[in-house]
């Protein structure tokens, strides 16, 4: 799993290798710089000679400012490595997430897609700028005390190899048992963000139902998750620092007892035993190591959550769409034909909860078909296949004489324009939302998209017409006007196959009436696919289907469906009862 | 945006700590305890060695019993040193996560009175990323930073103390590098934190990004805009990274510049120490006059590291203290974001019919009355019968942009109105200001003889069951959903407002029937199927005045039709507002209002608006006229 984030490194090898290159010269500096200065307390000051300490005084400097000027290119390119680490992470995170399919983005869902792009990276950003930046001074500082120690005194020394074996398993325990609680608490982070996200989305149901306090209680009760499970992850975290201080201070009692025994048995002296002078020394450098080893396990701790993260980040980045292409697959799209050939399908793959149900079906270039049918019949299911939103369970869907599956998506999907029930524009300018259908589509080009549309009329209205900033979820426009944008944008791909789902429900009739007009003027070899509740949306069209618990129960024209369908004619008959109006 | 670490940011998040008074003193206790054995631990050696080595190597019979009483001594000091550790570690723990938590708690529950322009100008991921990537920046800063500062505090006055005890000068000199290196320090900081700032801001942009593209992934798919969307996401993300980077590098080059500075200062120390001994110049001490020996500087050089050393520790918590204040003050934002405003004092009760005048009763009863005080705080009820007049009301979203003009409107209890007219025409925003949504800038509405605005919002909208053009579920069961409405609702009175609302069949053919758990935004359900559930939430609510917007567009006409019977039943006697372009659906209604740019131009029932040849007459024949 490391071994796979590493190699997102990338560009920010250099700044990763530099730093810690960077620190460990700084570190020789510090390490340089103590033994320079007993000197100048030894030679200079204890002879009383004025002439030896500017000298080395001037030396001393000099490393003094060596090792600030290494620490702040230490301190620099750690930072651009480990934002740049980052980076690299979100954008292959990110690359590999508009891949998915909705099968896979429902198996993480949107909230924790969007926690592991942020938080579970900052995570891991963290981590590695502690690794490369912070760490690397303790296990050089480690090495070089403890090698001193051991040069010291070997016997004395033993001491240490006993209390960092200890102090070791005390953090190893520490961390095994905090990581799968902070991988839990993670996971409550998904469901916390939500809880937020829909109370965001569906803020005017919660005031219209006075539901605030009940919305407060449900995060609530996430929150305070949230707070015990952090509780006992940081409070296991938080012993850490009492062990090192409960070894240090053993070693430290120790070396003392020991210690003073091999003085007083040799006499304080150096050749054959410990001075006291050496008795100091190790006792520094008993800090010292335990000190690095504190910064190691802090290090640990921020590994311990990076982990969790970085588990998290792996599954986003593993998870493979379950909509490929195929090898070598069609780049062009020849016609609008489409083929339903024995198609069956299943939002969970499983074939006893089928919700389309051997549908068969032929629908030739340019024709205009229309679908009706009760709610839940599985309209919207059986349009969203062309495109291949969704892959079959069983069967095969032809477009141009070809099967969905042989096409480049990207291709198909170009080709095959649909305008979903739900209407979802985004918060940038009306041109901007256009020119999702062509990025490259032409003022004229869109001017006349929105006259098509129906849209044109009253995007001139607003004061800043096509600059119009749109709200988040388009909340600054009705929701005719926002379906008239959308099937705007739709037009501006100029498909093959034009596929409206629904799409004129809130527009009135004599509106939608111009939209299908429309439509017959400017596109006529494009094939429609209009689904509608309103029969007089879809009467004129060359053929309707009518759809009824998944599946098609009847295909013909208008004038024989009153006759031959009854479903059909029954609500052709309780629209025109309305009042004979709502044709 | 000021680059200044904002102190007012920082005495509010201690406002936060003020609610762990008492933890938190015993903290500062534990933390001092701590601090003290470390200071013990090193005056120890010194000891050791004078106290007992010394004596022990002249002694020709060593007897090391007193030095293993020391010893044992020692041990219990530092036990005590290592409880005191453990006990302000622990404490400041449940401290950190206790202020995080009622953070985010303050935050949702205030975010809930906010009003709807909030939540219209605020991408929903930027406000997502209060709740996870701002808060989280307070957890170091609270755990550890602050424990790191005020132990190294307490050290760094014990060590001063004791500085001025071998000389005062030196101490001056000290004094002096100490304020230069701060001064130093809170310009990097000032410099950084404007970058702190800037790294949240675009954290919550990226995350704003991400949430808006991935719940539009359909249509991002639809529209092959993958590419688009990636590097549009890659411009955003590396703005990200652009200010992390410049973020962390002025931070990162604070903890060795510290370091080294400190050197420096050990180094001149010594050099300035050493020539004032060997010239003798005379050296002014807490004790008296004197003049500085070896042994003497030597110690004041082991001193001033130790007061240095504080001071490069806590800079390594910089980083996160800075952090912190940037995510504190977006959240400080938020929480200062006004609330809704609500001046309302007239509320809804339960009544009960006395001598034909009603009065407040404890018991559930189907009669409600408002509460309105009078001056002399003495109350009088009215009942609730749901009548509703505009009175020359005009309102736009923005100042510049009227939508709708001098609209007056009379609507009798238990009438049924119809609003219809062109998409765009205001239908929408009419309903939005009976229920408070916004409010209105010129006129009035009045409810049932009382302006709208004197009501309390919470009892104007529990008067009112509104299913909105837009259906919004949230995660739970299905008969969770239904029962938004009303939480009293028992599962009988919920199954039969689904029964009402035509959605039993497809909930019993769900997996689970009614326990069936859906996704808020989760494709399992199609719209018409949404729409129902949201009509049988609202039915549910059982409120005296309703309002459907749009309610069932996505629904097939049939079913529509059963529904609108049941519908009509329950609605019998109540005031309900409707808009629907299916004019079948409005035809039956005691009053039509057609809208036509934000004004009212045609007023009637469906008989009188037919013989007018109108507007209405247009759009209900329109289709036979266009074809």
């Amino acid at each position: 799993m490391i071994k796979q984030l590493l190699k997102y490194i990338n560009q920010y090898k250099k700044d990763s290798i530099l730093t810690p290159i960077y620190v460990t010269f700084q570190v020789a500096m510090e390490i340089v710089i103590p033994i320079l200065m007993s000197n100048l307390i030894d030679f200079g000051i204890d002879n009383g000679d004025m002439s030896y300490i500017p000298k080395i005084g001037c030396l001393l400097l000099l490393c003094a400012f060596i090792a600030l000027l290494l620490g702040c290119l230490a301190g620099r390119s750690a930072a651009i490595a480990s934002a740049g680490f980052a980076r690299n992470l979100r954008q292959q995170m990110y690359y590999n997430v508009q891949n998915f399919s909705f099968l896979n983005i429902d198996k993480f869902s949107t909230s924790s897609i969007i926690t592991r792009l942020t938080t579970d990276v900052t995570n891991v950003q963290n981590a590695y700028q502690m690794i490369i930046f912070t760490a690397v001074r303790s296990p050089i500082m480690l090495i070089s005390s403890l090698a001193m120690s051991f040069y010291i005194n070997a016997k004395l020394s033993i001491i240490f190899v006993i209390c960092i074996p200890i102090l070791g398993f005390g953090l190893y325990i520490i961390v095994r048992k905090a990581h799968p609680i902070f991988t839990r608490v993670f996971r409550t982070y998904d469901k916390l963000n939500t809880v937020v996200e829909e109370n965001l989305s569906g803020i005017r149901v919660v005031k219209t139902f006075n539901r605030e306090s009940y919305e407060s209680k449900k995060f609530f009760a996430i929150s305070e998750k949230i707070y015990n499970g952090f509780l006992k992850a940081t409070k296991l975290v938080a012993l850490h620092m009492p062990l090192m201080q409960f070894c240090m201070y053993g070693c430290i009692i120790l070396i003392s007892w020991f210690g003073s025994r091999i003085i007083v048995n040799c006499k304080n002296d150096a050749s054959t035993g410990l001075s006291t002078g050496q008795l100091m020394s190790l006792i520094i450098y008993a800090t010292q190591i335990l000190m690095s080893l504190m910064i190691l396990s802090m290090v640990l701790v921020m590994i311990t959550i990076a982990i969790s993260s970085a588990k998290r980040i792996v599954e986003l980045l593993n998870e493979e769409s379950d909509l490929k292409n195929c090898y070598n697959p069609l780049q062009a799209v020849p016609n609008g034909d489409i083929y339903f050939e024995n198609v069956s399908f299943s939002y969970v793959k499983d074939k006893n909860k089928l919700c389309l149900n051997n549908i068969n079906l032929k629908i030739n270039s340019g024709e205009v078909i229309g679908i009706t049918g009760s709610t839940g019949s599985a309209k919207s299911t059986l349009v969203q296949l062309i495109p291949r939103l969704y892959d079959t369970t069983a069967g095969t869907i032809y477009v141009g004489g070809h099967s969905v599956r042989e096409y480049d998506i990207k291709t198909l999907r170009n080709e095959v324009s649909v305008v979903l029930q739900k209407n979802t524009l985004f918060s940038e300018t009306i041109k901007e939302n256009l020119k999702w259908g062509n990025e490259n589509a032409s003022d004229d080009e869109i001017l006349k998209a929105c006259k098509s549309a129906q849209a044109n009329e009253f995007i001139e209205s607003l004061p800043q017409k096509y600059d119009t900033f749109v709200e988040q979820n388009g909340t600054n426009f009705s929701g005719g006007q926002k379906q008239r944008l959308c099937i705007a944008r739709a037009l501006l791909k100029k498909p093959k196959i034009l596929i409206l789902d629904d799409s004129t429900s809130s527009v009135d009739t004599k509106t939608d009436a111009l939209i299908r007009q429309a439509f017959k003027r400017e596109i006529p070899g494009t094939t429609k696919i209009i689904i509608s509740q309103r029969i007089s949306s879809v009467k004129d069209a060359d053929k309707i289907i009518v759809m009824d618990n998944g599946k098609i129960i009847a295909f013909d024209k208008h004038e024989n469906l009153i006759r031959t369908c009854c479903l059909y004619r029954e609500v052709y008959e309780s629209q025109e009862k309305g009042g004979n109006s709502d044709e | 945006m000021s680059r200044d670490i904002d102190f007012n940011v920082v005495k509010r998040l201690f406002g936060y700590i003020k609610q762990y008074k008492l933890k938190f003193s015993f903290v500062l206790l534990f933390i001092i305890i701590s601090a003290a054995v470390g200071a013990v631990s090193s005056l120890f050696l010194r000891t050791l060695i004078d106290d007992y080595i010394s004596p022990l190597l002249l002694d020709p019979n060593p007897n090391f019993s007193g030095l293993l009483k020391t010893l044992l001594l020692m041990a219990g000091i530092y036990l005590v040193g290592v409880l005191a550790t453990l006990f302000y570690n622990r404490i400041m723990v449940s401290i950190a996560q206790g202020i995080l938590k009622k953070i985010r708690d303050d935050m949702f529950s205030h975010m809930q009175t906010l009003p709807l322009k909030f939540f219209d100008t605020h991408t929903h991921g930027d406000v997502m990323s209060y709740y996870t990537n701002d808060t989280d920046t307070l957890h170091q800063m609270i755990a550890q930073s602050l424990p790191q500062i005020f132990s190294s505090a307490f050290t760094m006055t014990a060590i001063f103390f004791t500085m001025l005890y071998i000389s005062m000068g030196l101490t001056l000199f000290v004094l002096i590098f100490v304020f230069v290196t701060i001064k130093i320090v809170s310009k990097v900081l000032n410099k950084s934190s404007g970058y702190f700032i800037k790294q949240q801001q675009s954290l919550g942009d990226v995350n704003g990004y991400i949430e808006e593209m991935i719940n539009g992934q359909k249509v991002v798919k639809v529209f092959c805009y993958e590419n688009r969307a990636i590097k549009r996401f890659d411009k955003k993300n590396d703005e990200l990274c652009m200010n992390a980077i410049n973020a962390n590098k002025y931070s990162n080059v604070l903890m060795p510049s510290m370091m080294s500075l400190g050197y420096v200062m050990c180094i001149l120390l010594t050099i300035i120490g050493g020539a004032m001994g060997i010239y003798s110049v005379p050296n002014i001490c807490l004790v008296g006059e004197n003049v500085l020996t070896l042994g003497m500087i030597a110690s004041f050089l082991q001193l001033s590291i130790s007061f240095a050393n504080p001071i490069s520790q806590v800079s390594q918590q910089f980083n996160s203290i800075i952090t912190a204040v940037a995510g504190a003050k977006r959240i400080f934002e938020l929480l200062d974001e006004k609330s809704e405003k609500d001046d309302g004092c007239v509320t809804l009760v339960s009544a009960k019919e006395q001598n034909g005048m009603p009065t407040e009763s404890n018991e559930k009863s189907n009669l409600l009355a408002w509460k309105i005080s009078n001056k002399d705080n003495t109350f009088f009820y009215r009942k609730l019968s749901g009548e509703v007049n505009f009175k020359n009301v005009n309102f736009g979203y923005n100042k510049s942009d009227i939508v709708l003009h001098d609209i007056s409107l009379d609507v009798k209890a238990g009438q049924k109105l119809a609003l219809v007219g062109q998409t765009g025409a205001g239908k929408t925003t009419i309903t939005n200001l009976i229920n408070r949504f916004y409010d209105v800038e010129n006129g009035s509405i009045i409810y049932d003889g009382i302006d709208i605005n004197k009501i309390k919002k919470t009892d104007l909208r529990k008067s009112l069951g509104i299913v909105l053009q837009d259906v919004n579920l949230f995660s739970g069961t299905i008969m969770e959903n239904i029962r938004y409405g009303n939480l009293d609702a028992t599962d009988d009175e919920c199954i039969n407002a689904a029964k009402l609302a035509r959605a039993h069949n497809f909930i019993q053919m769900l997996p689970q029937s009614y326990q069936t758990f859906i996704e808020g935004n989760g494709g399992e359900l199609s719209q018409g199927q949404r729409q129902l559930l949201s009509i049988a939430r609202a039915a549910v609510a059982d409120p005296p005045v309703m309002i459907l917007d749009e309610a069932t567009s996505s629904i097939d006409t049939r079913t529509e039709a059963i529904i609108q019977k049941g519908m009509d039943a329950l609605m019998k006697g109540r005031t309900v507002f409707v808009i629907a372009h299916r004019l079948s659906t409005v035809h039956n209604s005691d009053l039509i209002v057609v809208l036509d740019n934000g004004r009212i131009i045609e007023k009637g029932t469906h008989k009188e608006l037919t013989l007018q040849r109108g507007k209405y007459y247009q759009l209900y024949t329109g289709a036979f006229e266009l074809s």
